[in-house]
């Protein structure tokens, strides 16, 4: 019973972290029609931001963490701002040449990482409270399983708020509903789409620093390795739809977790492709009925 | 020149949408008379003593630059397979390493585990070839676009991460597989022999060039391109997109299976490497970079990025990285860097790839007004 719990409650953990990955990634394709390639590279950005600036911040004490996530997060917006301005945006509409460009600069941005910081994992600095354990019904769980959920918790409310009650969150909606009728309407979109970016980039960032805390350390491949299952829960829960994306995040967590414990290690990541193949079959525009 | 060449040539020239519309006489000879000349110089290549200092390590008919030139042609041959689906069929797949993958390892193990013969190992090679792409194509192109890229995906990951995980102890894990060489003919085997590898390695080329080439010009060609640009105005037609983008699949699967049988023998080994979602991302690049559905861009792409990446990496380690300033150092000393670098200039400054410049020098100079060359059709 307490293997049980401590399976589903790492499985609800690693789905908060696809869901921190993801749901950028799927704002960005449902407004813009761009698969974002270098999404994991926003993520390997903000976890080496991080890990750089708990070096300097060793002076705050208990602070030092969440103010590297900080700086984190303001680093991957930056990049994913940045990276929709002058690179994006002028193949506008062109979107085989907009994934081709995302493709090269994840590359690119692998091999850069593995130049400044070397290919092999760095030590991730934890703050001591995400190593200790908490018991619940008999169960020892890892606190970092809690942190991932509760950042996947607020980020998750912080979208649905800023997509139901503000002028831009309509404005986003609208876009992903139909896009030439917003801007037939006289709406600029231009800015929403690097606001998409930054919001993504932020919240992969997010991911990464958190996914490192999980991991234990952070590495330049750390970002492709998660964007491949990031892909999955995007296409599972259909593109631009947050909560279709939260979803499939959870399941394929679940799936993989208990995958790997019940059947034989290795086996869940197999499984969570075959649950995509069998998805797309089964209802070609994911679990919410979006299209593609 | 016969009538009937002369409209295969034409033929060929309006789908790919490459070369001007007129051609002299002269023009039509050159057209042929080029690769020929080509071809025969890369035949006589292992006679050859002369060294190009920079791009290949040594004499060009040393062991060394003959397995590099081996590997560049069979990566030629592979990353033409992958725009019959790309270029050809406007078919965005992330699955083609599966395939590639699957014609190593499957005669890898079957020389290696189960004590088959080289006659019986090719069998199976182009038997699997017809059957995996039947059988993954069939299912993934129930979906479109972007989803069907996501299919393809998530079928060669799947196996990529079963092959890792090493069942049975029959793939080998992240180590690969070795070549049973005592299977194959003495002719391939050795340092000494590397000539009889790059000409295995040419022949394989030759043979997807000629497939390739026959195929665009004939009915299933048009098929293709028709798919490409304008999938839904074929079914109004009356033909069937789905059996064209099957075949499509089929034949790019099947020179792609046969390209990882052919690399296998050369490389002496299955590598986990092959079946990986970069090594697709790698053909993407390469068929980019070359020119993404032109007669010839695909094969120089391929060349390209395995002479810069292993020259890159040479260089990587020398004197001259080593005393430059770390902004200059860092980015230099990794090839995949300056690979994509590449890369994202040619998608921003020369769509089309390399094999479109010359066409578009031309046209500049006849102050013509270019068409894209490259289909604007969305994901």
């Amino acid at each position: 019973m307490s293997s049980l719990i401590l399976i589903l409650i790492t499985g609800v953990g690693l789905g908060a972290l696809y869901f921190l990955v993801a749901s950028g990634l799927s704002l960005i394709y449902g407004l813009m029609h761009v698969l974002n390639f270098a999404h994991g590279a926003f993520l390997t950005a903000g976890a080496y931001a991080a890990w750089v600036a708990t070096a300097y911040l060793s002076g705050l004490g208990g602070w030092s963490f969440p103010v590297a996530v900080l700086v984190g997060m303001i680093v991957g917006a930056l990049i994913g701002a940045t990276v929709e301005f002058f690179l994006i945006r002028p193949l506008y509409e062109r979107h085989i040449e907009q994934v081709l460009v995302t493709v090269g600069l994840g590359l690119m941005a692998v091999a850069l990482f593995a130049g400044i910081w070397g290919p092999d994992p760095r030590p991730f600095p934890r703050p001591e409270w995400t190593t200790q354990t908490t018991t619940i019904g008999g169960a020892a769980i890892p606190n970092d399983r809690f942190l991932l959920i509760g950042a996947a918790g607020l980020l998750l409310l912080g979208l649905v708020l800023l997509l139901k009650y503000t002028r831009i969150g309509l404005i986003i909606r609208a876009g992903v509903e139909n896009r030439n009728m917003v801007q037939a309407l006289g709406i600029d979109m231009r800015r929403t789409f690097t606001l998409v970016f930054a919001i993504g980039g932020a919240a992969a960032a997010l991911g990464g620093v958190l996914g490192s805390v999980y991991l234990g350390s952070v590495s330049p491949g750390q970002g492709t390795a998660l964007l491949i299952y990031a892909f999955i829960v995007v296409v599972i829960g259909g593109f631009g739809s947050i909560g279709g994306t939260a979803l499939a995040a959870l399941a394929v967590g679940l799936v993989q977790q208990l995958a790997n414990y019940y059947l034989y290690s290795g086996i869940g990541d197999v499984s969570v492709v075959l649950l995509l193949a069998a998805v797309l079959l089964v209802r070609p525009a994911g679990l919410t009925g979006k299209t593609a | 020149m016969t009538d009937l060449a002369q409209t295969l040539t034409d033929r060929a020239i309006s789908v790919t949408g490459t070369g001007p519309r007129r051609r002299t006489p002269t023009g039509r000879i050159l057209r042929l008379a080029i690769p020929l000349v080509i071809l025969l110089v890369l035949i006589f290549l292992p006679w050859m003593g002369f060294a190009i200092p920079g791009v290949l390590p040594g004499a060009v008919n040393s062991p060394g630059s003959m397995q590099l030139l081996a590997l560049c042609l069979v990566t030629a041959g592979i990353a033409l397979s992958y725009d019959v689906l790309f270029g050809r069929t406007g078919l965005l797949s992330f699955g083609h390493a599966l395939f590639v993958g699957a014609g190593a390892y499957l005669a890898a193990i079957a020389l290696g585990k189960w004590g088959a013969g080289l006659g019986l190992a090719i069998l199976l090679v182009l038997a699997a070839g017809i059957a995996l792409p039947l059988l993954v194509g069939a299912i993934s192109l129930r979906v479109k676009g972007i989803a069907f890229a996501m299919v393809t995906l998530a079928f060669a990951q799947a196996v990529a991460i079963t092959v890792l995980r090493n069942p049975g102890g029959v793939t080998g894990g992240e180590e690969g597989l070795s070549l049973n060489r005592s299977a194959l003919p003495a002719f391939l085997i050795g340092v000494l022999n590397a000539p009889y590898r790059y000409w295995l390695a040419l022949a394989f080329c030759v043979f997807c060039v000629l497939v390739v080439a026959w195929l665009t010009a004939s009915r299933t060609g048009h098929a293709w391109a028709a798919v490409r640009e304008n999938e839904a105005r074929v079914e109004v037609l009356g033909l069937s997109a789905y059996r064209a983008k099957l075949l499509a699949v089929v034949v790019g699967g099947f020179l792609g299976t046969l390209g990882g049988f052919v690399q296998l023998i050369i490389v002496g080994g299955a590598n986990p490497h092959l079946l990986s979602t970069e090594f697709t991302l790698s053909l993407l690049v390469m068929v980019v970079l070359g020119g993404a559905g032109s007669r010839w861009g695909p094969l120089f792409g391929g060349v390209l990025y395995v002479l810069l990446d292993n020259r890159l990496q040479e260089l990587s380690t020398s004197q001259t990285i080593a005393e430059l300033p770390a902004v200059l150092r860092v980015p230099l000393s990794q090839p995949v860097f300056v690979l994509g670098l590449l890369f994202v200039l040619v998608v921003y400054f020369a769509p089309g790839g390399i094999a479109a410049i010359g066409g578009r020098i031309r046209s500049r100079r006849a102050r013509r007004r270019t068409t894209e060359p490259v289909s604007d059709k969305g994901p």
